[in-house]
C-alpha cells in the first residue's frame, strides 16, 4: 500500500486540496489543509503561462513567482510537509517545462527525495508520455493522469495505460474554477471510467462549496477543491490558514460523510 | 531524384515530432480535438476539391502568385549579390499571414466548425483572421494583449471593422504570449463548435505542418517564378523569424535542393546580451502552447518575456521545424537588431520606392551584411513578408518625429 492507495482505502471518499506552492505562508496553509480533514494535498508548481487554469489560480502563480519561488523552493516545501506529515499523500500539480528543463530524471528524483507520492502534468498527455512518465515510474511515483468530458470510450484505454494512484477526472471541458458540470454528467462519465479500470477516480473543476463536494462524492472516489482555497490565500494573505481551516473542516465533513 | 530518407521535406513524423521538436503537449481537453483535426486535415490534403478552392482563392480573393522582383537600385546600393524580393506584401490584408488563414478557414468549414479564433500580437493575423471570417460569414473572436490593444488601436479598429469581437487580455504581460494562453483557454472550453487559427507555424501537431504546407504556396511559387526569369535556383533564401510561419513557406520547398542556402533571422531586440526575442540564439528547447521548441526561458523553465521593435516578432519560442532544421544545420539562424532593422527599413524606403514592415526589415538588414560578401553573380532572395503602413507610428516613434 501507497500513502495515496491508504487515501483511498478509507471508508470514505476523499478530499483532495490544491495550493499553489509559493503563495502567501505555504506551510502553514498546508498544515491548514490537513487539520481540516483533507485526505490528499496537491501541491501546485508555479508556472508563467498556466493555460489550463482559471483566474484564481493563474493569479496565484504570478504571486509565487514574483516573490521569486523557484523549482528548488517548491520541493523544499515538499520536504518540509513530508518531515511534518509522513503519512498524508502529497501530490505535485503543475506544467511541463519546470518539470522537464533540467531532464525529467532530474525531476523525477528530487520529487521523490522531497517525499512526494504523485505528480500530475497538465500538458503531457499520453502521446508525450516518454517525456515524463519513465522517469517517474522508475522512481516509484505515480503518474496521475487526467480524462475530461472529451476523453472518449476510444481513447480512454491510452489515458488509463501508465496512469496510477488516482485517476483526476476533469469535471467540465474548461479551465479551473470556473463552473461546474451537471452531477448527472459526473456520474455517468465517471461510472463510464470505472468499468475500465480499478484505480481510484477523484473528480475537480469549479468545485467551490461543501453542498457541491458532497453531491460529486456520492458518486466518485474522491473531490478535488482547488480555486475556492486559492483565492483564500489570495483574499487573506498572512490570515489565510483560519480561513482554509475553516472551509477545509466544511468540506472534509460533506465529503466524507456524503454517503451517510 | 531524392530518395524519401536523403530528404529535408518528410518531416513530421506520424506523431508530430520534426526530430525531438514539435509533438502534442496539450491538456487532455484538447487531445480529441487535435486528433480529430489530424485526420480532417489529412482527409483535406488527399481531397483535390479542397486544393482547388485553395488555390482559386489565393488566386482571386488574395491576389496570388506575388510577384517577384528583382531590387536593382538596392542591390547597386548594397555592392554584392543581386537581391530579389518575394513580394507577399502585396497580398490582400499586406502581408503572408492571408495565406495560412484562408487554409485553416476552408479546414474549418469541413469539419463543421461555426466559430472561429485566434491570437494575435501586433493584429496582422488578427485583420487576416477577421477578413477570412468575414468572407466566408463565421464569427470571430480574436485575443489580444491589452498592451497590444493600445499601442495597435489601427488594426484594433480594422478588426472591428471587419465585424471581429477583439478581447483584451490582462493576464500575465498581457502581449502574445499571454493573449495565446487566453485563446487556449477559451477553445478549451468551447471545443465543440470553435476552430483556432493558429497565425504561425507552432502549437500542437499538426499546427505546424498545416500552416507550413499553407505558406509553402510562397517558396513553390518563388522556385517556379525564379527558373523562369534566371534558368536558375538562387544561392541563398533569406527570411524573418518570429513563429517562423513565413520563413518555413519560403525555405520548405527548397529544402531538397543542396545548392541554395538558407537563413533564417530572428529580432535581436537591443542585443542578445540584452532583451530580445531570439529564441535559437538566446533559448533552450523546452515545451509551451503545445510544441516541444527553443524557448526564452529561465533555469527554472519559467517562460521570460520577449522584446523587438516588431511586434510580429515578439514571441519567446520558435515554430518546431525550425528548430530541427538549426539542429540539423541545414538552416543557418542569425539575429538583427532594433536599430539594424530600423536602418533596413529606411534604406527599402529610399532604393525601391517600398516601405516594408518591421518583420521582413530584418531579414533586409541580414540581407544587407550578406550582399557584401558575395560576388555580384549571385543571387539572394529575400521574403518582404508584409508592408509598413502599421508600423509607421512605431517607427516615427523610435527615430524620434513627432506625427
Amino acid at each position: 500500500m501507497t500513502r495515496l492507495s491508504n487515501a483511498f482505502a478509507k471508508p470514505h471518499p476523499a478530499l483532495v486540496c490544491f495550493l499553489t506552492a509559493g503563495d502567501g505562508d505555504t506551510a502553514a496553509n498546508l498544515d491548514a489543509l490537513v487539520a481540516g480533514g483533507a485526505d490528499v494535498i496537491e501541491l501546485g508548481m508555479p508556472f508563467t503561462d498556466p493555460m489550463a487554469d482559471g483566474p484564481a489560480i493563474q493569479e496565484a502563480n504570478l504571486r509565487s513567482l514574483s516573490k521569486g519561488t523557484t523549482t528548488r523552493d517548491v520541493l523544499l516545501i515538499a520536504n518540509e510537509f513530508r518531515d511534518r506529515h509522513p503519512d498524508v499523500p502529497l501530490v505535485l500539480m503543475g506544467y511541463a517545462n519546470p518539470m522537464i528543463v533540467r531532464g525529467p530524471e532530474w525531476f523525477a528524483a528530487e520529487a521523490k527525495g522531497a517525499g512526494v507520492d504523485g505528480v500530475i502534468c497538465v500538458d503531457i498527455p499520453p502521446e508525450e508520455d516518454p517525456e515524463l512518465g519513465p522517469a517517474l515510474r522508475a522512481q516509484g511515483i505515480d503518474l496521475i493522469r487526467l480524462a475530461t468530458p472529451t476523453t472518449d470510450a476510444a481513447r480512454l484505454p491510452a489515458v488509463l495505460d501508465g496512469s496510477s494512484g488516482f485517476l483526476y477526472y476533469v469535471s467540465v471541458a474548461g479551465i479551473t474554477g470556473m463552473q461546474q458540470a451537471a452531477v448527472d454528467s459526473i456520474e455517468a462519465n465517471v461510472s463510464r471510467i470505472k468499468q475500465s479500470t480499478d484505480i481510484p477516480v477523484a473528480v475537480g473543476f469549479g468545485v467551490r462549496t461543501p453542498e457541491q463536494a458532497a453531491e460529486i462524492a456520492k458518486v466518485s472516489d474522491g473531490v478535488v477543491v482547488g480555486s475556492a482555497l486559492v483565492e483564500l490565500v489570495g483574499k487573506h494573505g498572512e490570515d489565510a490558514p483560519a480561513k482554509i481551516l475553516e472551509l477545509t473542516s466544511a468540506l472534509a465533513e460533506a465529503v466524507h460523510s456524503a454517503r451517510g | 531524384m531524392n530518395t524519401q530518407a536523403n530528404s529535408f521535406r518528410t518531416q513530421p513524423d506520424e506523431r508530430g515530432h520534426f526530430g525531438q521538436y514539435g509533438g502534442r503537449y496539450v491538456a487532455e481537453t484538447l487531445m480529441p480535438l487535435i486528433l480529430d483535426l489530424e485526420k480532417a486535415y489529412d482527409e483535406a490534403k488527399a481531397d483535390p476539391a479542397f486544393h482547388a478552392q485553395f488555390d482559386d482563392l489565393l488566386e482571386h480573393y488574395v491576389g496570388r502568385p506575388s510577384p517577384l522582383y528583382f531590387a536593382e537600385r538596392l542591390t547597386e546600393a548594397l555592392g554584392g549579390a543581386q537581391i530579389w524580393f518575394k513580394r507577399d506584401e502585396l497580398n490582400h490584408t499586406g502581408a503572408h499571414k492571408i495565406n495560412n488563414c484562408v487554409g485553416q478557414i476552408l479546414l474549418a468549414m469541413r469539419m463543421g466548425k461555426t466559430r472561429i479564433i485566434a491570437e494575435t500580437g501586433a493584429g496582422q493575423h488578427g485583420v487576416a483572421t477577421a477578413t477570412v471570417c468575414a468572407r466566408f460569414g463565421l464569427p470571430c473572436t480574436i485575443f489580444m494583449g491589452a498592451t497590444d490593444v493600445s499601442r495597435q488601436q489601427p488594426n484594433v479598429f480594422r478588426m472591428k471593422l471587419l465585424g471581429a469581437e477583439v478581447v483584451p487580455v490582462t493576464s500575465g504581460a498581457a502581449t502574445l504570449k499571454d493573449a495565446m494562453n487566453e485563446a487556449l483557454r477559451h477553445w478549451v472550453a468551447h471545443v465543440h463548435d470553435t476552430f483556432y487559427i493558429i497565425g504561425t507555424a507552432a502549437g500542437p501537431h499538426p499546427y505546424p505542418e498545416l500552416v507550413r504546407d499553407f505558406q509553402s504556396v510562397i517558396g513553390k511559387e518563388a522556385r517556379a517564378q525564379m527558373l523562369s526569369r534566371t534558368g536558375r535556383l538562387p544561392d541563398l533564401l533569406v527570411a524573418a523569424i518570429g513563429g517562423g510561419s513565413n520563413a518555413i513557406g519560403l525555405f520548405h520547398p527548397f529544402l531538397d535542393d543542396p545548392e541554395v542556402k538558407m537563413l533564417g533571422v530572428e529580432a535581436a531586440g537591443h542585443g542578445l546580451d540584452k532583451e530580445h526575442a531570439a529564441s535559437l540564439a538566446g533559448g533552450v528547447p523546452g515545451v509551451l502552447h503545445g510544441n516541444k521548441t527553443y524557448l526564452l526561458q529561465d533555469e527554472d523553465g519559467q517562460i521570460t518575456e520577449a522584446h523587438s521593435i516588431s511586434a510580429g516578432l515578439d514571441y519567446p519560442g520558435i515554430g518546431p521545424e525550425h528548430a530541427w532544421l538549426k539542429d540539423i544545420g541545414r538552416v543557418d539562424y542569425t539575429s538583427v537588431t532594433d536599430d539594424e532593422a530600423l536602418e533596413a527599413f529606411q534604406l527599402l524606403c529610399r532604393t525601391e520606392g517600398i516601405i516594408p514592415a518591421l518583420e521582413p526589415s530584418h531579414a533586409i538588414a541580414a540581407v544587407a551584411k550578406k550582399a557584401r560578401e558575395l560576388p555580384d553573380d549571385a543571387i539572394i532572395l529575400a521574403n518582404l513578408c508584409g508592408r509598413g503602413d502599421k508600423d509607421i507610428f512605431t517607427v516615427a516613434d523610435a527615430l524620434g518625429v513627432e506625427m
